[in-house]
C-alpha cells in the first residue's frame, strides 16, 4: 500500500484544493490510512447484493411548472465576492 | 459515400431547451433575455443548503419527446452528479442522467434531397440542467469574466445518436428533422439563435470500405445548421489531410467559430477529464406511470411526418412542398392560418417557400417572428386570387407589409394600385392602343398564325404601359384577341 | 431558571412565573459570562432573542401562544438563518450571511421559540470532537480538558453547560448522539427524511438529518414535534404526519422487547462504558422490558462503508465553494485555477480537505466499483441486518460510544483513531433508522450513553422508552460541576 505523491496531485486538481509542497507526505501517509481502512470492504460478500443509494425506497415528487422565485439578485449577490453590473466576476475564463 | 477514398462517420449529441416556464430543479423563471442574474434563485446560485426539486413539464416533455421517436420510456429514471469545476456550473456538478436515462433506444427517419429515406438510431435522450453563461467583454477589466447564471437550471434533454450519418448533408437533415419533432410537440422554442437547440458533432473518418471507426474529435455548442454543415465539412478535411500527411487524429474537444469560419482545440477541457459520476443523493428514483405515459401519448400533437401526408391529402400539394411547410410546427402553423382565409393552398405555398421565406433567411428571423403576419399574407393572396392586383403589384404590396405599412388592402388603396377590370375602360384603352399603331396591327394580321401568339406581347406591353401597369393582364389578354380577331 | 427543563419553561411561562424578557435575558447573561470557558456558542444574536422574546410575551398575555412560545434555544451553526451569518465552523463561510432561513429554522420560529444564537461545530459537520472547528474547539463541561465531541459538539457542550434549554444538532454518522453521550445530555437523530434538509448545509445528503438536542427525552419529545415536518422543498422529506411525540412519553414499557447486538459489546469497548450500558438495560428490565441477544453481522462494515460513501458524496457538495458567488475567495487569485484552488485551500481545514480528497479518490475511474460501488451493497448488508433485527424486537440498544469523553489531541496523528469514535452510530445512518443517545451512568466523573436504535419512524416508541427511563433513574439531572459558578448569578 502506499498512495502516489502523483496520485495526490491528480486528486488535489480534480477536487481543486492547493497543497503545501511540504505537507503532501504528511497528507499522503494519513490517507494511506483512511484507505486502508475502507479497504476492508473488499473482505465482504456482496454476490447478487443490489446498491443502495437513499435509505429510504422512495420515489421523487415532482414540482409544478409554476414561476415561484421572483428576482432576488440585490440579496444574492450581497454576499458575492466580486460583482459588476449584475454579473459575478471571475477570473478570465479561457475556453 | 465515398470523399477522397474516406468514408465519414457522424454521431450528434443534440441538446434541447425545454419550453418550461420554471427551471428543472428551482421555481425561477427562465424567460430568455432578461437582465443578468436577475433569474438565477438560491437554488441556481447553489447557495449552501439548498436543494433541488423536479419539475414535473420537465418529465412529461421528455417523455413527450421518446413518445414521438418511438422509444423506450424508462418507468425508472435516476440522476446522477457529473463533477467539474467551471464557473458557470455553481454546484461544481452538473446533475445529468447516465446509467438510467428517461428516453431509451428509438429512430428517427430523415429525407435526404434525393427523395431516399433513411432511419438514424437514438441512443438514448436524457434529463438535465443546463449551465449559465460566461460573458468575456463588458464593463469590467478585460483579466476578468462576467458570470451570468439565468440559465443555470434550465431543463433540457441530450438526444445521443448512433454514429448513422454518413455526410454532412445527412447529419444537417437529421438535426432540422430534430428541431421538426420537437417544435412540433412544442417541447422547444426551436429559436436556435438563442440556443434553444445547439449540437455536438463526434466525427471520424475511415478508408471507404472498413468497418472499423476511426479516432473521433468532438465539435461542441453549434447553434445553427449552416454552421454544423461547415463545421463538418472543415473537420472531415482537416481529419483526411492529417491521416494522409502521415498523422494522427487526436480525441479532443473542439470549438467551430461561425464567423471567423475558424475551429480550434478546446484545450482547457483537456486535462484529467474525470467527471466521477454518481447517484445525486438530493433526488429520488423519478418513477413514470403507465396512466401518464398513456395520457401524454393520447394528447401528443401531430408529428411532422403525420402533418406532411395530412398536407398532401388535404391541401393536394406535392410531397416536396408539404415537407417543407410541415418541417416546423411554426410554418406549419403559418400556413395553415394563411390557408384557412385564404383557400388557396398552392398559392399560398408558393408565396411562404418563395418571398416570405427568402425575406425571413436574408434577415435571419424564424416565421414566428415574421413582419408579415399570416393573416396579412393572406390578405395579399385573396387580392391576387380575385385578380384584383397582378403578381408584380403583389411583390410591391408585400414590401410593404415586410415595412410595416399595413394591411394588403390598406397598401393598395395607398397606392392607387388597383388592377383596372372594368371591361368598359380596358375596352378603351386596348382600342385606343390598336388605333395608335396600324403598322403593328398590320403586320399582326399579314403573320402566320402560328406566329401571331408571339406578337401580342409588343400589344400588351403598350396597353400595360398606358394603364400605368394596372390593367387586369388576363382580361387585357381576351379583349385584345376579341379585338384583333374582328380584324382579321 | 437555567436547570428547569424545557417542559417546565413552556409551563412557567404560560403561568407567568417570570416571562420570555427574563429567561432570555438570564441565558444571554449566562452565554456572556460563561460561554469564554466553553466556546460551544459562536455567534449570539441578543437584540433579536430580546426582541423575539418580548414579541413572545405578548402572544403569552394575549393567550394565543405556539408551543414553544418565548423558550430560548440555539441553533447549529449549520442551519441558515437570515440575515446572520452562518459559518458552518469553517474560514470559507466566516463571512456567509445567507439571505433565507432552514426550514428547521422556520419551525422554531413559527412555534415561537427565541433563538439566542449559533454553536460552534466541527468544521463543515466533519469531526467527532469539535477540534476542526475555524472558531477553535469546544470544550466540555464535565472536563474542560477534554473534547465534547462531534460535530454537534457546540450544541452540545451548550445544553450540559445551562448556557440553552436545548439546540439543534445535525449528525451524519454519530454527530448528535456521540456529544450527547460525551456531554451527558439526551439528543435524537430522527429517521431520515422525519426533518427537512433545506437550509442544513450538506455534508453526506444520504445520510444527514437534523434533530433536537435537550437533556431530557421530555424536552427532545416537545422540540422534535416543532422540528420534524413534511417540506416539498426537500425531496427526500417525507410526506407522513408529524406525531404529536409528547403524547406517549408515559406509556409503560412492560413486554417491551430490546435487542442486544454482540457487535456492540465487543473489543474497543470501555469496561466502565460496558458497565453502565449493561446496568441500564437491567434498570429496564426492572422496569418490565424484555432483552433479546441479536446479532448485526455487518456492523463492522458500516465504518469502512461510510467512509467511503460519506467523502463521496462530500465531494461534490462541497464543489460548491468555489469562491465565485459567496464565501470565502483567496486574494489576488493570478488565474481562475489558482482561485479555486487557492480558495479551496485556504477556505476549508485539514479534515474537511482530507474527506474531499478520499471522496473523489473514491469515485475516479478505475476505482469507483472497487469503492463506491462496493459500499452501496455494503450499505444494503447492513439495512437487511437491522431488517432481520426488527423482525424480531421493538428497539435495539447499546454504547453510544465506546468511552467516555478523551482529552484534546488524545486521537493522534492518524485520523481513523477518531473515525472509530463512531462504531456504533454509524450504521443507523445508512440504514436511515432513528438513533438516540440517553445518560445512563458514568465512567472517570464523566458521562455514558445509551444508545437506542428504533425502526423507522418510531421515534414516539424511541422517546417513550427513554422516557421512562429517566422517570426511574438520575443521571439525565447531574450537572456538571464547572456551571455552578453561573448558578450563582
Amino acid at each position: 500500500m502506499g498512495i502516489e505523491r502523483s496520485e495526490i496531485e491528480k486528486l488535489a486538481t480534480l477536487s481543486r484544493i492547493a497543497i503545501d509542497e511540504g505537507t503532501i507526505s504528511d497528507v499522503a501517509r494519513r490517507l494511506d490510512s483512511v484507505l486502508q481502512l475502507v479497504d476492508q470492504l473488499q473482505a465482504a460478500d456482496t454476490t447478487g447484493i443490489d446498491t443502495m443509494a437513499h435509505p429510504m425506497q422512495a420515489i421523487q415528487r415532482l414540482r409544478d411548472d409554476r414561476v415561484s422565485e421572483l428576482n432576488q439578485r440585490d440579496a444574492l449577490q450581497a454576499i458575492a465576492p466580486a460583482v459588476e453590473d449584475g454579473l459575478f466576476l471571475v477570473p478570465k475564463v479561457i475556453e | 459515400m465515398s470523399h477522397r477514398g474516406w468514408e465519414t462517420v457522424i454521431g450528434l449529441e443534440v441538446h434541447v431547451q425545454l419550453a418550461t416556464k420554471t427551471k428543472i430543479f428551482s421555481g425561477a423563471s427562465t424567460a430568455f433575455g432578461a437582465e443578468p442574474n436577475t433569474q438565477a434563485c438560491a437554488i441556481d446560485l447553489a447557495m449552501p443548503g439548498t436543494l433541488p426539486v423536479l419539475n414535473k413539464q420537465a418529465v412529461n416533455y421528455a417523455i413527450m419527446f421518446g413518445l414521438a421517436i418511438d422509444a423506450e420510456i424508462a418507468r425508472e429514471s435516476a440522476f446522477e452528479r457529473k463533477n467539474y469545476f467551471y464557473p458557470d456550473l455553481p454546484k461544481g456538478y452538473q446533475t445529468t442522467q447516465l446509467e438510467k436515462p428517461i428516453v431509451g433506444r428509438g429512430n428517427v427517419e430523415i429525407q435526404l434531397a434525393d427523395g431516399s429515406k433513411k432511419s438514424i438510431r437514438i441512443h438514448h435522450a436524457h434529463l438535465e440542467e443546463d449551465a449559465g453563461k460566461s460573458l468575456h467583454e463588458g464593463n469590467f477589466s478585460s483579466n476578468f469574466s462576467g458570470i451570468d447564471l439565468n440559465r443555470a437550471g434550465t431543463p433540457l434533454i441530450e438526444i445521443v445518436s448512433e454514429p448513422d450519418m454518413r455526410n454532412a448533408e445527412e447529419a444537417v437533415a437529421f438535426a432540422k428533422k430534430l428541431h421538426s419533432i420537437v417544435t412540433s410537440i412544442g417541447i422547444c422554442d426551436g429559436e436556435m439563435s438563442q440556443g434553444s437547440m445547439r449540437f455536438d458533432v463526434n466525427v471520424s473518418v475511415r478508408p471507404h470500405g472498413t468497418t472499423e471507426l476511426g479516432t473521433r474529435t468532438e465539435t461542441k455548442n453549434l447553434n445553427s445548421f449552416k454552421f454544423m454543415e461547415e463545421a463538418i465539412a472543415r473537420e472531415v478535411e482537416r481529419q483526411i489531410d492529417l491521416i494522409e500527411d502521415g498523422g494522427k487524429v487526436i480525441q479532443e474537444t473542439r470549438l467551430y467559430n461561425g464567423d471567423t469560419k475558424v475551429a480550434r482545440s478546446m484545450r482547457s477541457k483537456e486535462e484529467a477529464n474525470d467527471y466521477r459520476y454518481f447517484p445525486c443523493p438530493d433526488l429520488l428514483p423519478v418513477i413514470v406511470s403507465e396512466e401518464t405515459i398513456a395520457e401524454l401519448r393520447r394528447t401528443l400533437p401531430e408529428l411532422p411526418d403525420a402533418r406532411q401526408a395530412r398536407f398532401v391529402a388535404q391541401y393536394e400539394l406535392s410531397d416536396y412542398d408539404a415537407g417543407i411547410l410541415s418541417s416546423d410546427a411554426a410554418t406549419a402553423h403559418y400556413f395553415e392560418t394563411v390557408v384557412s382565409h385564404s383557400n388557396n393552398a398552392k398559392l399560398t405555398a408558393n408565396w411562404i417557400m418563395g418571398e416570405l421565406s427568402a425575406r425571413l433567411n436574408s434577415q435571419d428571423l424564424s416565421v414566428a417572428k415574421s413582419p408579415v403576419s399570416a393573416e396579412q399574407l393572406a390578405g395579399l393572396i385573396a387580392r391576387i386570387s380575385d385578380s384584383s392586383i397582378s403578381g408584380k403589384m403583389a411583390k410591391d404590396v408585400f414590401d410593404g407589409m415586410w415595412a410595416g405599412q399595413g394591411s394588403a388592402d390598406d397598401i393598395i388603396e395607398a397606392r392607387g394600385l388597383k388592377q383596372v377590370s372594368d371591361s368598359g375602360a380596358l375596352e378603351k384603352i386596348v382600342a385606343d392602343v390598336l388605333a395608335a399603331n396600324p403598322a403593328m396591327v398590320e403586320d399582326y394580321i399579314n403573320s402566320d398564325e402560328s406566329k401571331r401568339g408571339k406578337k401580342l406581347g409588343g400589344f400588351m406591353g403598350k396597353i400595360m404601359q398606358a394603364s400605368k401597369g394596372q390593367a387586369n393582364p388576363q382580361q387585357v389578354n381576351q379583349l385584345l384577341l376579341q379585338k384583333l380577331n374582328t380584324l382579321l | 431558571m437555567h436547570n428547569l427543563t424545557i417542559a417546565e419553561l413552556v409551563a412557567g411561562l404560560r403561568s407567568k412565573t417570570f416571562t420570555s424578557v427574563e429567561l432570555t435575558q438570564h441565558f444571554l447573561a449566562r452565554i456572556a459570562n460563561l460561554n469564554a470557558d466553553y466556546n460551544a456558542v459562536i455567534t449570539v444574536t441578543a437584540e433579536q432573542a430580546l426582541a423575539a422574546a418580548a414579541a413572545a410575551d405578548k402572544r403569552l398575555a394575549a393567550g394565543n401562544a405556539p408551543a414553544l412560545c418565548g423558550v430560548p434555544m440555539l441553533h447549529k451553526d449549520i442551519f441558515c438563518t437570515n440575515g446572520v451569518r452562518t459559518s458552518c465552523g469553517s474560514k470559507m463561510l466566516d463571512n456567509f450571511v445567507p439571505p433565507y432561513d432552514a426550514t428547521v429554522v422556520e419551525n422554531f420560529a413559527r412555534d415561537g421559540a427565541v433563538i439566542l444564537g449559533k454553536t460552534n461545530m466541527d468544521e463543515f459537520a466533519m469531526g467527532s470532537s469539535n477540534e476542526t472547528s475555524y472558531y477553535g474547539p469546544v470544550k466540555n463541561p464535565w472536563a474542560l480538558d477534554c473534547v465534547p465531541g462531534g460535530s454537534s459538539g457546540g450544541s452540545a457542550a451548550a445544553v450540559a453547560a445551562r448556557l440553552a434549554p436545548g439546540a439543534t444538532a445535525t449528525d451524519t454518522g454519530g454527530s448528535i448522539r456521540q456529544p450527547a453521550a460525551l456531554c451527558g445530555i439526551s439528543g435524537i437523530k430522527p429517521t431520515y427524511g422525519r426533518v427537512s434538509r433545506w437550509g442544513m448545509i450538506a455534508f453526506a445528503s444520504s445520510l444527514d438529518q437534523g434533530g433536537p438536542m435537550a437533556r431530557t427525552a421530555e424536552d427532545c419529545a416537545i422540540m422534535l414535534s416543532c422540528m420534524a415536518s413534511y417540506d416539498e422543498k426537500d425531496s427526500t422529506s417525507v410526506d407522513q404526519p408529524v406525531p404529536d411525540y409528547s403524547s406517549t412519553l408515559n406509556r409503560p414499557i412492560k413486554g417491551l422487547k430490546i435487542g442486544v447486538p454482540k457487535e456492540y459489546f465487543s473489543e474497543g469497548l470501555h469496561p466502565g462504558t460496558e458497565a453502565a450500558v449493561r446496568q441500564a438495560l437491567a434498570d429496564l428490565v426492572a422496569q418490565g422490558a424484555e432483552l433479546v441477544d441479536i446479532s448485526l453481522p455487518n456492523s463492522a462494515l458500516s465504518v469502512p462503508a461510510y467512509y467511503v460513501i460519506a467523502p463521496a458524496e462530500a465531494s461534490a457538495n462541497l464543489s460548491r465553494f468555489d469562491g465565485v458567488r459567496y464565501g470565502y475567495r483567496c486574494d489576488e487569485p493570478k488565474d481562475l485555477q489558482d482561485m479555486y484552488c487557492r480558495t479551496r485551500g485556504e477556505g476549508f481545514g485539514e479534515e474537511v480537505q482530507r474527506r474531499i480528497l478520499i471522496g473523489t479518490y473514491c469515485l475516479s475511474a478505475g476505482y469507483y466499483d472497487a469503492y463506491y460501488g462496493k459500499a452501496q451493497q455494503v450499505r444494503q448488508l447492513i439495512q437487511q441486518d437491522f431488517t432481520r433485527a426488527f423482525a424480531q424486537v421493538d428497539v435495539i440498544m447499546g454504547p453510544t460510544c465506546p468511552s467516555p469523553a478523551f482529552k484534546f489531541g488524545s486521537k493522534g496523528d492518524d485520523p481513523v483513531a477518531m473515525y472509530l469514535e463512531d462504531i456504533y452510530t454509524i450504521a443507523t445512518n445508512l440504514a436511515g433508522l432513528p438513533g438516540m443517545s440517553i445518560p445512563c451512568g458514568m465512567v472517570e466523573d464523566k458521562p455514558v450513553g445509551l444508545q437506542i436504535i428504533g425502526n423507522y419512524f418510531d421515534e414516539a416508541l424511541m422517546l417513550n422508552v427513554a422516557h421512562q427511563f429517566q422517570q426511574a433513574t438520575d443521571w439525565h439531572n447531574l450537572a456538571p460541576a464547572s456551571i455552578q459558578q453561573g448558578a450563582a448569578q
